[in-house]
């Protein structure tokens, strides 16, 4: 199959093209330390953890508007082997023409409306290790179209390569009792990871309404882990099928209000099933004459799957509160709180940021799991409580 | 949009023909004149520097580039891409402003890749944690106030109208009334005094370095925005100007927004 050696030959093709353009250079480097509140439940794990990240980025647009870009990161951690890894988050040539747009190479694409679970974020693959919220996102080889028209844009993407997730390792906190095992991966495609998958996306403005509506054929990004026995010792095997999905975002402004809604339907693993998230955003300008901003959350998610396990979000409420200062230093406050709708289990995420100079940010963090319900996806985590401090620096 | 205006002129000319001008067709006036002047120039870019200062003297800077397309029948377009705060390099906003009625409004957030529609609902909300909110970086589009011409007055060196400016969209505005010096000559601002919700005075802005661009437009190269409540002042400085570049609507779509860099 010709893409088997695409990656490859991309790579080779657009590094030797890097080095004779002028480039644009910044990136960031950060310094994370993690203390967790209570004992590792766990053989393995620490009480707390240390790592170091670089995000670089090389980026060079032509006068016509079409651009190379190449972006590596990588992590360094003192206790996870497995979260110590790099990865190639963008690599990939931009065509920019006339109402048609063509990439080809590594590049992160994001669809969706809501802010505490991207329900309907199918082309990347969830880079967990970096962050436990699934908010991070590896690198994904693509060759993709699009059409911009009047009537809305028409996107199709050819995903020759299929990533699988970090997992996190024995030494690492926030994990299920039992190791995901990446190397006792197996496919339902005979083609395995090479698997060519296949999106195609309509999305358009109209008036005050924003929406998207996609099928993806492919490999599932969310496996079926088993338990086996490898070396003496049980981990978990990834299992990952083929899967249909019709997937629908929205996204309407109501004056002040933004109400949002991700639904999705998917077929291939197991019983079909349908998932749906929606809620709205409202923001208070200017609150007890000052100059903040609060803005207020709420969402709910729902997952038709009979099984516990199959999701954290099954039947879940979910509120924020954002807190924008508006001073020099950009301090921002945000709360989130996923509560389970029929257990008793709540996690609360509180974050405070600011920047300390013109190149440097300040943000701590602190997650807590409370009553956290046995027959929960997140049970495994219940005493993984723990206070990030995060220092990044960026040029 | 030219036609549009023309008739309008027409329509605020008939009755001056008849009657005596009152204050409010007078600034009205004034202010579709100013508007005629500034007709036609298409399309530009620019970059903008904002110097934010606290009450302590400290200081913060913020680096962007802005591009701006003309409509005809409706409102401007912009889209402004952040370059500094380091750490906010690369989130872009995509604006259209209309007429009558809320703007649209998107931002690009680069660390996700996402678009996110947000609401321009609430005018008063600070731009950037700078004393500038929204609705006073945004297009300033004739309908969305109603005026009344004060009286005539010397600024500097110049002869000016004074003009008092009312948001139509009383509810959401931060302000309850504005008072603009503009010169005879030229139609440019020079100062504008904003007055908050309770009347009070809130803000004072100066409008300098005037530059002409194509023969025809006038661009303030310096502003400056002082808070006299809480202090804090906001210097504004735009540079490289650049009109009639070529821009399209097709450099003012998502698709445009999640390209910007």
């Amino acid at each position: 199959m010709w893409w088997r050696t695409f990656p490859l030959a991309l790579c080779l093709t657009v590094c030797s093209v890097l080095p004779c353009l002028a480039l644009e250079f910044s990136g960031r480097i950060g310094a994370e330390t993690r203390g967790f509140l209570s004992s590792p439940l766990y053989a393995g794990q620490q009480d707390h953890d240390a790592s170091l990240f670089s995000d670089i980025e090389l980026y060079h647009e032509f006068d016509s508007g079409s651009s190379v870009i190449f972006e590596p990161f990588i992590r360094l951690d003192s206790a996870d082997t497995q979260r110590s890894h790099w990865d190639i988050r963008e690599l990939n040539f931009l065509y920019v023409g006339d109402a048609f747009e063509a990439r080809i190479g590594v590049s992160k694409v994001f669809w969706g409306s809501c802010e505490f679970v991207h329900l309907v974020d199918v082309v990347n693959q969830t880079d967990l290790v970096e962050a436990p919220d699934g908010e991070e996102k590896l690198g994904q080889p693509m060759l993709q179209f699009s059409f911009i028209q009047d009537w809305g844009v028409v996107e199709t993407f050819l995903l020759p390569y299929f990533r699988e997730p970090t997992y996190i390792g024995s030494g690492g906190r926030l994990r299920p009792p039992l190791v995901v095992d990446p190397d006792a991966a197996t496919y339902e495609s005979g083609a395995e990871e090479y698997h060519l998958d296949v999106t195609l996306r309509y999305s358009h403005t109209l008036l005050d309404m924003d929406f998207g509506l996609y099928y993806f054929q492919g490999t599932s990004r969310q496996p079926l882990l088993s338990p086996i026995v490898k070396q003496g010792e049980m981990r978990l095997a990834p299992h990952y099928e083929q899967m249909s999905q019709f997937g629908l975002d929205l996204q309407y402004v109501l004056g002040g209000w933004l109400w949002k809604l991700e639904t999705l339907h998917r077929s291939g693993q197991g019983r079909s099933f349908s998932a749906c998230v929606g809620g709205f955003e409202y923001s208070f300008v200017g609150i007890f004459d000052s100059n903040m901003d609060l803005g207020l959350i709420g969402e709910y998610v729902f997952d038709d799957r009979p099984d516990d396990y199959a999701t954290v979000y099954d039947n879940d409420v979910m509120f924020g509160l954002r807190l924008a200062m508006n001073d020099l230093a950009s301090s921002k406050l945000l709360l989130g709180m996923v509560k389970d709708t029929r257990t008793s289990s709540l996690i609360t995420t509180l974050e405070a940021s600011r920047r300390l100079t013109d190149w440097c940010t300040l943000d701590v963090t602190a997650v807590l799991f409370t009553d956290i319900d046995s027959h929960d996806v997140v049970y495994g985590l219940r005493d993984d409580d723990f206070i990030k401090v995060e220092a990044v620096l960026y040029f | 949009m030219k036609i549009f205006v023309l008739s309008l002129v027409a329509l605020l000319l008939l009755p001056v023909v008849a009657m005596a001008e009152t204050a409010e067709q007078k600034g009205l006036a004034i202010a579709v004149e100013a508007d005629l002047r500034d007709n036609g120039f298409g399309d530009y870019s620019s970059t903008m520097s904002m110097v934010l200062r606290n009450k302590h003297g400290q200081e913060s800077h913020r680096e962007m580039r802005v591009r701006t397309l003309e409509m005809d029948g409706d409102g401007d377009r912009s889209l402004t891409i952040f370059d500094t705060p380091r750490d906010v390099k690369g989130t872009a906003f995509l604006s259209f402003s209309h007429k009558i009625g809320d703007d649209d409004q998107w931002l690009y957030l680069p660390a996700l890749k996402r678009v996110k529609r947000i609401s321009s609902h609430n005018k008063s909300g600070s731009f950037m944690g700078s004393e500038f909110a929204y609705e006073d970086i945004a297009s300033q589009e004739i309908e969305k106030y109603t005026y009344k011409y004060l009286r005539d007055e010397t600024c500097g060196d110049l002869d000016c109208f004074v003009v008092e400016r009312y948001p139509v969209d009383t509810k959401n505005s931060g302000y309850t009334r504005m008072v603009s010096w503009m010169d005879k000559g030229e139609y440019r601002p020079w100062k504008v005094e904003y007055f908050d919700r309770k009347g009070s005075h809130l803000k004072t802005l100066l409008l300098s370095d005037y530059y002409q661009y194509l023969d025809t437009y006038w661009r303030a190269h310096t502003m400056v925005m002082e808070n006299h409540q809480n202090g804090k002042t906001t210097h504004l400085y735009m540079r490289d100007f650049e009109f009639q570049t070529g821009l399209s609507e097709a450099d003012f779509n998502k698709n445009a927004l999640k390209r910007a860099k």
